[in-house]
């Protein structure tokens, strides 16, 4: 009895070992269509990205509010 | 009882399956056979058997794949002849995404498709584009990553090298 529940026990944490693992996919080369997709891109248009940090900074006053330090002219 | 071994087995197997392990090719080794549905035809390896064969793994929204492609038909128009195939194998899961980048980026030579990418998980390429030269000899000669116009002709060398092979 007890060497059954032994077997038992080694069985789920090999399943739970192994369900653990589907987790870790990886995308290959040639799997790679929807990740090229421009939508998928960090920025998908510099250009939009450009205006509404104008925006954003002419509003806050401070050029370069965004990620460089300093500004605060008010002059945009 | 369920031997420790299983157990032990299942948990590597799980594990090589979930990082992808598979063997890579290398030049030298045998490349692998391919049987899939094509244009215009079905495209099997073992059909060029006695010639140089260029496979080309492609993808439609792959952008340097775009710049080979005419050069590829160079290729075939030139070598052609002289026992030279180029196969561009294409990796998208939709077969309409290839016919649409065809259309803009016609191919004079064989084009196979590969949805469920069986073909590309023998060969692994690395990257979009990769090509694969087979020699006469049916082994991997050479393998390319990428596609650059200053790859043109260090490529082409490598296709003469191996046809003068071929014809020993």
């Amino acid at each position: 009895m007890d060497r059954s529940v032994a077997v038992c026990f080694k069985l789920a944490a090999a399943l739970a070992l192994s369900s653990l693992l589907v987790g870790c996919g990886t995308v290959q080369p040639w799997q790679k269509g929807n990740l090229a997709k421009e939508e998928m891109a960090f920025d998908p248009d510099p250009l939009q990205t450009r205006f509404m940090e104008h925006t954003y900074f002419s509003k806050e006053g401070a050029a370069g509010g965004l990620s460089v330090g300093g500004g605060g002219c008010g002059c945009n | 009882m369920i031997s420790r071994n299983f157990v032990a087995s299942l948990v590597v197997s799980a594990i090589a399956a979930a990082s992808g392990i598979a063997n890579a090719q290398e030049v030298g080794s045998r490349a692998p056979a391919f049987d899939l549905v094509g244009v215009p035809k079905q495209v099997r390896l073992a059909d060029m058997k006695g010639q140089v064969v260029y496979v080309d793994f492609w993808a439609s929204w792959c952008a340097p794949c775009k710049q080979s492609f005419p050069w590829m038909n160079e290729m075939q128009a030139k070598y052609g002849p002289r026992g030279f195939n180029v196969v561009g194998i294409n990796v998208d899961q939709k077969r309409e995404d290839a016919e649409k980048f065809l259309v803009g980026t016609p191919a004079k030579f064989p084009v196979a498709y590969d949805t469920t990418g069986k073909v590309a998980e023998l060969y692994q390429p690395k990257g979009m584009p990769t090509s694969f030269l087979i020699g006469a000899d049916g082994k991997v000669r050479a393998i390319h990553i990428g596609f650059k116009d200053g790859n043109r002709e260090e490529l082409e060398r490598e296709i003469q090298a191996a046809l003068t092979a071929a014809r020993k």
